[in-house]
């Protein structure tokens, strides 16, 4: 408990009457890659913006480690088209500094000739290593990532959660990441949380994989994780902006069967 | 001439000074109607000022201020929309403030003065006053630029970030407020509005960064007083309309280049 970043108790809360997470408690420690999955609309969004300390939960208690520097990579960022901000301006709003480290964060999301343009021009991918490299200027102590794999081709995400995994080793910062995409996520990862409004299961990959619930949560292809980086099927469709539909078959959570 | 003209000249500057970085504000947050309703509200002020016998300047930053704050509350419901609610706000105080000036029988005021200003008739003394403000909201805003700019790209990203968002927000009002107090006697409150969103909206095209936007927005407004002002001397015209026509007529030429990138 003294050692973890952020630790949340039983935490719940609503939107009307609506029950978007109930008691959920979950511990983020240092140099520890956390991954928060669960279908569309299962609150995974507004449980980080609880650790995130952007919207206070109706019960429950939120510890967030004093003078903790949170890197926040949000899952679309919009700059208004009357706003001239190029690369280099938006990394400067983050961390100023000198013209050198930001060259170099950039340079470690492999982006480095992206500096002088501007933001609104870039596209999902490249604004992503983008927001990333903007994320570790802060030398952060937590690096929230929502959605990190949106948008991005299987090689890129492969890409993506190695230099989490290299990030992790170097700074020691504890990574939450937040996915529907489970496959890819759950190899690189040491704790998943499988959220469906509660926690429905928790712990290491290997051990997720093998409960009944997130089975239930996921359907009967979730598969094992060591084999998903391999075999990454498709069985959601892509639209236009890169959002993922997923199989009406992985909704049955929660739903009766009657013969 | 110019010594006639010089008080007038220095205190249409002051405002178009600041009106550069403050229209960027106004453009780039889409506050254009907001900042028209507070300048609206000025003239409730003004008229305050006059029934209270309190200093102008003072009144109409307390009365813009109020209704900020009174705005930014009201935002908060979902029944009436934002812009339903400035349009509400807007007229009703300007109709208040005409009704208020209008019951004071015992001053001499003129309306039209208030409305659409009246630079020949600085003096000295508001020169004084107006490049004070002036220079308290550059140094404001110079002073918390990474602060309004982060919550002007992403105000969830900037709270993360431990920049005081409401705070800020609230900063960025105060300035407007000091703005609009300073442009009542000059170009008047219903043309503010114009000298902060045409010269901010022609400095877009010219610009990559908010800082050069910024920037170039002042020097385009500077250049409107000017030319406004020279027009209005040459041709007779109204003050305050001749500096409207001259930024937009600035604002036209940008169109003519090609956007940067």
């Amino acid at each position: 408990m003294d050692t973890a970043l952020v630790q949340l108790d039983d935490v719940s809360l609503s939107f009307g009457a609506e029950p978007v997470l109930e008691r959920v408690s979950l511990t983020l420690n240092p140099g520890g890659i956390t991954t928060l999955i669960g279908p569309n609309g299962a609150g995974k969004s507004t449980l980080a913006r609880v650790v995130l300390g952007l919207q206070a939960p109706d019960q429950g208690r939120v510890w967030r480690r004093p003078g903790l520097r949170i890197g926040y990579m949000p899952q679309h960022l919009q700059v208004d088209e009357s706003l001239p901000l190029t690369v280099d301006r938006f990394l400067w709003l983050a961390a100023p500094g000198r013209t050198r480290h930001r060259r170099e964060a950039l340079a470690r999301t492999g982006v480095s000739h992206l500096r002088r343009r501007a933001v609104r021009r870039l596209s999902g991918g490249e604004l992503q290593r983008v927001l990333l490299a903007r994320a570790l200027l802060r030398k952060p102590d937590l690096l929230v990532l929502d959605e990190p794999a949106q948008g991005v081709d299987v090689a890129g995400q492969d890409a993506l959660y190695g230099l989490l995994s290299e990030v992790r080793e170097s700074t020691g910062c504890g990574i939450l990441l937040i996915s529907h995409d489970l496959h890819l996520v759950m190899a690189r990862t040491d704790q998943v949380v499988c959220l469906q409004h509660h926690v429905c299961c928790s712990g290491t990959p290997e051990s997720v994989s093998r409960d009944p619930a997130y089975h239930e949560l996921f359907g009967p292809r979730a598969g094992t994780p060591n084999l998903a980086l391999y075999t990454h099927d498709h069985d959601h469709a892509h639209d236009l902006h890169g959002h993922v539909h997923d199989d009406p078959e992985h909704h049955d959570h929660g739903e009766h069967h009657h013969d | 001439m110019i010594e006639l003209l010089l008080p007038s000249l220095l205190a249409g500057l002051a405002v178009a000074l600041v009106s550069g970085p403050m229209g960027a504000f106004v453009v780039w947050r889409r506050m254009a109607f907001f900042g028209d309703t507070l300048a609206h509200g000025a003239l409730l002020g003004a008229a305050l000022a006059l029934a209270l016998d309190v200093n102008l300047y003072l009144a109409v930053v307390v009365a813009c201020l109020s209704i900020a704050l009174a705005l930014t509350g009201l935002q908060q419901q979902r029944q009436i929309a934002g812009d339903t609610l400035l349009g509400i706000v807007a007229h009703t105080t300007l109709a208040l403030g005409v009704i208020s000036l209008s019951v004071q029988q015992s001053v001499q005021v003129d309306l039209m003065a208030y409305l659409f200003g009246d630079l020949l008739a600085v003096t000295w003394n508001d020169v004084l006053a107006l490049w004070a403000g002036a220079a308290l909201i550059i140094a404001l805003v110079v002073w918390q630029w990474r602060a309004l700019l982060s919550i002007t790209v992403n105000e969830e990203l900037a709270q993360v970030e431990g920049v005081p968002v409401a705070l800020t927000r609230l900063l960025l009002m105060l300035l407007l407020a000091l703005l609009i107090a300073g442009a009542i006697r000059t170009v008047g409150v219903l043309l503010i509005t114009s000298l902060l969103v045409i010269p901010a909206a022609g400095a877009r095209r010219l610009s990559s960064t908010p800082e050069q936007m910024a920037m170039r927005a002042s020097v385009l407004g500077l250049l409107s007083v000017t030319l406004g002002m020279a027009m209005s001397w040459y041709a007779d015209t109204p003050v305050g309309p001749s500096i409207v026509v001259a930024a937009a007529a600035l604002f036209v030429l940008t169109l003519l280049r090609r956007p940067p990138s």
